[in-house]
C-alpha cells in the first residue's frame, strides 16, 4: 500500500516560554494508506484542528515531519502543499469566494497547480460539464452558475466547497467537522454527499467530526485524539465492532 | 467647463482605477497613492527635461509606479507590516526621492512637447486632452478587462475576497498581493505623469489628498453604475473620476478658493460614503413597510373569512 501521508514524531507548542505555553500537538504519529477514509474524534481542544492545520500548513510543525507522497513538505506553502490535498472548513464561508460566481469558485478549485497564467478561465464549451458536476449535489446549484456564492445558503455553499475539494483530484481530503455548521437534514445530504464522493473517486480522506454516529457509520478507520496524542487508532473489522458506549467510555 | 472637467477626468481615470484595484479587488486601504502619484509626475518631467519622448516618460512613469508598489508590497505580504502603515512607509520614502528626482519642489516642463502635442495642432486643447485621455483610459481598461478574464486576473480576485480559500487552493497569495499593489500604483504614476504633462510641471506637493480623490471616485462610480461584471465596474471608475472632476470645478465656480479643495475633497467623500449607506436604509425601510403592510392586508382578508365561516357556522 503506498502512503499518503506519514506524520512523524509531530510536536505543536503555542506561546512557547510564556505563562501561557501550551503543548498542543505531542509526539503525534500517523501513517495513512492510499484508500483510507479516517474519522477523528476527541474532545474540544484535544488539538484535532490544530493537526489537520499543521498537515496543510496553516500552521507550521514545531518539530517532527510531515510527507505527502513520499517527500518531506514540513517547510513548504499552504498553496504548495494543495497541489497534493483540499480541505473543506467549518464555516461555510471560509472555502468558497463569496463575491465570485460558482462557476469562478468551481474553475479556482479545478487547478491548483496552474494558478497563474494569461489563458481565458471561462471557456463557453465548459458550461455543460460545470452544470452536470452541480447536478450530482442534487441541490439545485446547476441553475445558479452565474450567482455569486454569498447569495447561496450555508448548505448550497457548503455543499459546493465539497465539489470544489473534489475536483483537483486531491491526495488527500480534509474536512474538518465540515457540517457541523449546517440543520440536522442538511448535514445528513452532506454527510451522504461526501460518501459518495470519497466512495465514488476513492479519495483518501482524513474528517474530524463530534457526531459518534458518523464516526462509526463512514469509514474504514477511525483515529481518536486526546490531549495531543493518539489514543485509538482502529480500522476494518476492529472499527466496524465497535459501538457508541465503547467510544464514550474511550473518551473518559 | 464640462468639456474640461471631462477632460481632466479621464487624466484621472488611471488613478481611480489603481485605487479600485488595491481598495475594491485586494480590499486594502493602500496610502502608497500619495507617494506614487508625483513619483510618477516627477519621474516624467525630469526624464523629458532629459530629452526623452512624452511617450517614454509616461511609460517609465507607470514603471516607476508598479516599483513603489513592489516596495509596498513586500513590506506588507512578507515584513508582515500592517497594510495602511507599508503604505504611509513608502509614501513617506517617495518623498525624499521625489526630492532628489526634481532636485528643488516644483519643476516647470520648457518647451518639451507632451502627449497632447501628438494630436492634430488644429483641435483646441480641451478637444486634445479628451482625446488623449480616451486614447489612455481605452488602453487601460481594455487591458485591464482583459487581465481578469485570465486565469491570472481571477486568482487575484479570488486573493483579494477571501485569502484562506485561495491558498488551499493553490494560489500564492502573497504573489498576487504584490502583483495588486504593482499594477495599482503603475496606474496611479500613469496618472501623476498625465497630470503633471498636462499642468506643465511638477510638484511635490501634488499627491496630497490624491487618496481621498482615488476613494471618492471610486465611491461616486458606484453610485453612478453598479453591477459585479468587471467592465462595468471599470467603467464605473471612468465615470467617477469625471463626476468627480464635474463637482470640484462646479465647486471653484462658485467661487471656492484651490487652498480649500483639500477640505472640499475631503467632505465630497464623506458625503458618497454616507449615501449609498442612507440610500439603502431608505430603501429597506420602504420595502419593509410594502411588505408588512402586505402581511396586514392578508391577515385581514384571512380575519374575515374566518369571521364568516363563523357566521355561516352559527346559522347552521
Ligand atoms: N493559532 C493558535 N494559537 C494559539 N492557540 C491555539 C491556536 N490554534 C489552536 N490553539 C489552541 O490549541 C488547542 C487545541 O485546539 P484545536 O482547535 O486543535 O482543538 P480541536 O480538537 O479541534 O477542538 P474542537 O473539537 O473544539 O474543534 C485549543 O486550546 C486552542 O485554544
Ligand atoms: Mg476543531
Amino acid at each position: 500500500m503506498m502512503k499518503v501521508l506519514q506524520v512523524k514524531h509531530l510536536q505543536k507548542v503555542f506561546f512557547p516560554g510564556t505563562d501561557n505555553e501550551r503543548h498542543i500537538l505531542k509526539n503525534i504519529n500517523l501513517q495513512v494508506e492510499e484508500g483510507d477514509f479516517i474519522s477523528v474524534i476527541g474532545n474540544n481542544g484535544a488539538g484535532k484542528s490544530t493537526l489537520l492545520n499543521t498537515i496543510a500548513g496553516t500552521l507550521q510543525a514545531d518539530a517532527g515531519e510531515i510527507d505527502l507522497v513520499d517527500h518531506d513538505v514540513s517547510k513548504k506553502s499552504v498553496a504548495y502543499r494543495s497541489r497534493f490535498m483540499s480541505r473543506v472548513f467549518q464555516d461555510p464561508k471560509m472555502g468558497t469566494a463569496g463575491d465570485l460566481t460558482v462557476m469562478q469558485n468551481l474553475i479556482l478549485a479545478q487547478d491548483h497547480q496552474h494558478t497563474v497564467n494569461l489563458k481565458w478561465y471561462q471557456k463557453k464549451n465548459d458550461i455543460p460539464q460545470y452544470q452536470e458536476l452541480l447536478k450530482t449535489l442534487n441541490m439545485g446549484l446547476e441553475n445558479f452558475l452565474d450567482t455569486q456564492v454569498k447569495y447561496l445558503s450555508g448548505g448550497q455553499r457548503q455543499a459546493l466547497s465539497l465539489l470544489m475539494a473534489t475536483l483537483s483530484k486531491p491526495k488527500l481530503l480534509l474536512l474538518d467537522e465540515h457540517t457541523a455548521a449546517l440543520d440536522p437534514k442538511t448535514s445528513h445530504e452532506v454527510m451522504k454527499i461526501t460518501d459518495d464522493m470519497v466512495q465514488k473517486k476513492h479519495l483518501t480522506t482524513m474528517m474530524i467530526t463530534h457526531k459518534m454516529s458518523d464516526a462509526l457509520k463512514y469509514g474504514n478507520r477511525l483515529v481518536m485524539v486526546q490531549d495531543g496524542q493518539i489514543k485509538l487508532d482502529v480500522r476494518g473489522v476492529q472499527k466496524n465492532n465497535l459501538d457508541k458506549e465503547q467510544l464514550l467510555a474511550a473518551f473518559e | 467647463m464640462l468639456i474640461s472637467s471631462l477632460g481632466q477626468g479621464l487624466l484621472w481615470a488611471p488613478l481611480a482605477i489603481g485605487v479600485f484595484i488595491t481598495f475594491r479587488i485586494l480590499d486594502i486601504p493602500d496610502l502608497t497613492t500619495e507617494g506614487s502619484f508625483p513619483f510618477g509626475a516627477a519621474i516624467a518631467v525630469s526624464l523629458m527635461l532629459k530629452g526623452q519622448s512624452a511617450i517614454t516618460a509616461a511609460v517609465v512613469g507607470f514603471l516607476a509606479g508598479c516599483l513603489a508598489g513592489l516596495v509596498t508590497g513586500i513590506l506588507d505580504t512578507k515584513f508582515r507590516i500592517p497594510s495602511l502603515l507599508a503604505g504611509i512607509l513608502t509614501m513617506t520614502g517617495l518623498y525624499s526621492i521625489n526630492m532628489h528626482i526634481m532636485g528643488k519642489s516644483n519643476v516647470p516642463l520648457l518647451d518639451q512637447k507632451v502627449l497632447t502635442e501628438y494630436l492634430p495642432a488644429g483641435w483646441n486643447l480641451e478637444i486634445q486632452t479628451i482625446i488623449l485621455g480616451l486614447i489612455v483610459t481605452v488602453i487601460v481598461v481594455t487591458l485591464l478587462y482583459l487581465m481578469f478574464k485570465t486565469r491570472l486576473g481571477l486568482s487575484l480576485m479570488a486573493t483579494g475576497n477571501n485569502k484562506e480559500m485561495s491558498s488551499a487552493n493553490g494560489i500564492n497569495t502573497d504573489g498576487m498581493i504584490i502583483f495588486g499593489y504593482m499594477i495599482s500604483n503603475g496606474f496611479i504614476a500613469l496618472s501623476g505623469a498625465l497630470i503633471a504633462q498636462s499642468n506643465g510641471y511638477a510638484d511635490i506637493g501634488m499627491g496630497i489628498g490624491t487618496i481621498v480623490i482615488g476613494l471618492a471616485s471610486v465611491l461616486v462610480g458606484e453610485i453612478f453604475l453598479r453591477g459585479h461584471n468587471i467592465l462595468t465596474r471599470l467603467i464605473a471608475m471612468v465615470v467617477g473620476a469625471i463626476v468627480y472632476r464635474l463637482l470640484l470645478t462646479v465647486a471653484m465656480g462658485l467661487g471656492f478658493p484651490p487652498d480649500d479643495l483639500k477640505i472640499l475633497s475631503a467632505i465630497i467623500l464623506v458625503i458618497v460614503i454616507c449615501v449609498p449607506i442612507i440610500q439603502n436604509r431608505i430603501r429597506t425601510k420602504r420595502q419593509l413597510k410594502k411588505y408588512l403592510a402586505q402581511m396586514e392586508e392578508q391577515d385581514d382578508e384571512s380575519i374575515t373569512s374566518e369571521a364568516s365561516t363563523k357566521g355561516l357556522l352559527s346559522r347552521d
